[in-house]
């Protein structure tokens, strides 16, 4: 049995019994709920937490991954293991599918990520879900410091700033007509080296590319990319190998990795603690565009 | 300056919530950006981002309030002013900053940052002295019942780090505040510009024997805010495995509200009021010995009684009161309609849904005057009042003042679903 000492909480203490009581809150009162489960860390320990809020009873909902087809092979594998472990039920949204029927279109430069709202969106139609939870963070990025807990969608699952919910204490309002839907985020308190420590004290497996490895890479705008099937040197780019990892995994055509020697989850945390960019100006080519480029995004539905 | 590094070693950290307010143009986004800088919260390419805006803007100096996203800066973007939440570290604490813009129409964003608030950091302009906002601020503090205060009283390198300057204000200050019944107070002369009395103690002012604001944010003593007397468990979700391999399951899932249960503790479960015992307390990593505030449990009891979300778990001699008339102060957030005598509303109390109709509004108060204006027929956006509403069935409810969880509510617009007003009780009947 655990002792509680004099009653004290830790931060980690605190924050998971926070989204644990959210996402229990969810189950209770929305009717449909499904977790936007990637493979990514964040998705990862919001799956645990999910597990924690139920047992012994299984997670009482699916799990969607939305497929860009850009992947790396290590994260899809990790996706499939732990979700056949879990015996929980996937659904994929994908996005080659959408782009062979017609639903969407290849955008110009090639990047899924505004191609891959609308392939969410049916998919939450077709399956009716009412309660999306998701990964995000509010330290990720500035247009993400007033997301609410619970927030608000309408019938075209658009995010209207004007019309989000104030929440108080931890009274959380899901209520919405048919159509309209809420997207939860269980770890919007957390940060990125919250989730680090949080990995390490539930020991929780990732794939292997979050660690340090060695990686033909190319040099673009600043940052190392991988060469694959989705990247190719282009003018004078020249791949060399170097010792890489990735800090997020997002796309694969458009997710940078960062030079690290961190193999292992302390390792990784020491870096994580004195590093000096955030995950997302590191490693998103998608949101250097620009200082705006998140918030348009989330109006549309992103997340 | 002595910056703290962020912590590597997480186990020994405990949280902390405070929520921010002043005045605009008071320091509120300089004395952010100035604590996220040196605690080594910010990022590089933040500060490139930064830097790339002050000199685009032709600012002197980096704009360290331009981090924050300031009010002005919102303003001018058109951007929704609302409650930003920014987070810092140091190897002590984790810090979480409900960042709550100061105008008087805002006062539905300072009530909901304070409403998770174990502390309220108000800041005032050294040179200006307490305004009607400051007042307010305090008054807010104390009505959502935020056990620890601080003021700032900022840009102090503007009055020559006066003493007399910096005693009058906080005299002013504390004198105001024990009207409130504000719990604990403390008083920091800072610069957020130049940071000091920030991170340690400045050699500006001599004569002030206190803590920097850090280090009283890192040391202020929190655990024992939370009630653990008083036994509260509002049942969230039941547990009932449909598996073969784990049969008669039954568990109460929630998080624990106030006081410390253990096995073994005869327990009542209101409304019904049958009475048991705790058999287990259960979480995923194993079972425990106490469950406490803010502690996601699984209880389970000897006895098979039906029990289901909305219903509270509490001792037989301390239960909380089960009421459908309520009184309690209303801090109305609905632009489009204002509330009235006689609507009906929906209610949302600890994990339990009810419908309310609003009997009665004994008051307005204004929050700058404090002055109550009984010929009140409605509260409009950001008004509070004194109001009399009865349940469809019982809440299970403890005076706000004793008890922020089963104390507070909020109402919800039955047609457009929206949360348009936060409730604390004071009375039941
Ligand atoms: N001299 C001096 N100026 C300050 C201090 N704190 C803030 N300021 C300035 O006061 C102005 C308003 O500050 P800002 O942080 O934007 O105020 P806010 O509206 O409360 O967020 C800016 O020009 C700041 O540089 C201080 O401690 N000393």
């Amino acid at each position: 049995m655990r002792q509680p000492a004099a009653y004290r909480v830790s931060h980690l203490d605190a924050l998971e019994a926070e989204s644990v009581f959210v996402i229990r809150e969810v189950v209770a009162e929305l009717e449909r709920p499904v977790l936007l489960f990637s493979g990514g860390k964040d998705s990862i320990v919001m799956l645990r937490l999910a597990e924690k809020a139920f047992t012994p009873a299984r997670i009482p909902f699916p799990v969607m991954h939305v497929d860009t087809g850009h992947n790396f092979a290590e994260v899809l594998d990790y996706r499939d293991q732990r979700v056949a472990e879990m015996g929980l039920h996937l659904v994929v949204a994908s996005v080659p599918e959408a782009l062979e029927s017609g639903l969407v279109q290849e955008s110009a430069d090639g990047m899924r990520n505004r191609i891959q709202t609308p392939v969410l969106l049916d998919a939450v139609e077709k399956y009716r879900f009412d309660a999306l939870f998701g990964g995000a963070r509010r330290d990720e990025e500035k247009a993400r410091a007033k997301e609410r807990v619970f927030s608000f969608r309408d019938d075209f699952g658009q995010w209207d700033p004007k019309n989000q919910r104030p929440e108080l204490w931890s009274l959380y309002n899901g209520r919405h007509h048919p159509g309209e839907s809420i997207r939860i985020f269980p770890l919007s308190n957390w940060t990125e080296l919250d989730v680090w420590h949080y990995i390490a004290r539930e020991k929780l497996s990732l794939p292997s590319i979050y660690y340090a490895h060695e990686r033909e890479v190319i040099e673009r705008d600043g940052m190392l990319y991988a060469v694959n099937e989705f990247i190719s040197p282009r003018g004078t780019e020249t791949p060399f190998p170097a010792q890489v990892r990735y800090r997020t995994v997002g796309d694969a055509s458009c997710t940078a990795a960062v030079r690290s020697d961190a193999d292992t989850v302390e390792k990784v945390i020491e870096e994580v603690a004195a590093t000096r960019i955030t995950e997302r100006g590191a490693t998103r080519g998608d949101d250097r565009v620009s200082e705006a480029a998140m918030e348009d995004r989330k109006r549309e539905g992103y997340f | 300056m002595t910056a703290t590094a962020i912590p590597t070693e997480a186990r020994s950290m405990d949280l902390l919530r405070f929520a921010t307010a002043g005045s605009v143009d008071d320091g509120k986004s300089t004395l952010i950006g100035r604590l996220l800088y040196d605690t080594k919260s910010l990022f590089t390419d933040q500060l490139e981002a930064v830097e790339a805006v002050s000199q685009a803007r032709g600012d002197e100096y980096t704009n360290l309030a331009l981090l924050t996203d300031g009010l002005r800066a919102e303003r001018e973007q058109g951007i929704t002013i609302d409650v930003a939440y920014r987070y810092f570290a140091t190897p002590r604490r984790k810090f979480i900053i409900a960042d709550t813009p100061g105008h008087t129409q805002y006062t539905r964003n300072m009530v909901t940052g304070a409403s998770t608030a174990d502390l309220a950091l108000i800041l005032v302009d050294a040179r200006k002295g307490l305004v009607e906002q400051s007042r307010r601020h305090a008054f807010l503090c104390s009505l959502l019942r935020v056990p620890h205060l601080v003021l700032c009283v900022n840009k102090m390198d503007l009055v020559d780090w006066s003493q007399d300057v910096f005693e009058r204000i906080a005299d002013e200050f504390t004198a105001f505040a024990a009207k409130l019944e504000a719990p604990d107070l403390t008083v920091v002369p800072i610069s957020a510009l130049r940071g000091d009395n920030i991170v340690s103690r400045s050699e500006n002012t001599p004569w002030y024997e206190g803590p920097s604001l850090l280090h009283h944010l890192e040391h202020v003593h929190i655990a024992s805010d939370r009630n653990l007397v008083d036994v509260r468990f509002p049942v969230q979700y039941v547990i009932r495995p449909q598996s073969t391999t784990v049969t008669d399951y039954r568990g109460y899932a929630g998080q624990v509200a106030s006081g410390v249960l253990k096995p073994g503790d005869e327990v009542m479960v209101l409304p019904s009021g049958f009475t048991s015992r705790i058999v287990a307390i259960e979480t995923a990593d194993g079972p425990v010995e106490e469950a406490f505030p803010p502690m996601s449990v699984t209880v389970r009891l000897t006895d098979e009684i039906d029990i289901s979300r909305g219903d509270l778990i509490c001792r037989p001699t301390n239960a909380p009161a089960v009421a459908q008339d309520i009184e309690a102060m209303i801090c109305w957030m609905d632009e489009t309609r204002p509330l009235r005598v006689g609507a009906k509303y929906a209610i949302k109390h600890t994990t339990r849904s009810a419908r309310a109709v609003i009997r009665g509004l004994r008051y307005r108060l204004d929050v700058n005057s404090l002055h109550r204006d009984e010929s009140a027929t409605e509260l409009n956006l950001n008004e509070i009042g004194r109001v009399r509403l009865r349940t469809t069935v019982p809440l299970l409810a403890d005076e706000y003042r004793r008890n922020r969880t089963t104390g507070g509510f909020i109402v919800i617009d039955e047609m457009t679903n929206r949360t348009v007003g936060a409730g604390m009780i004071v009375e039941t009947g």
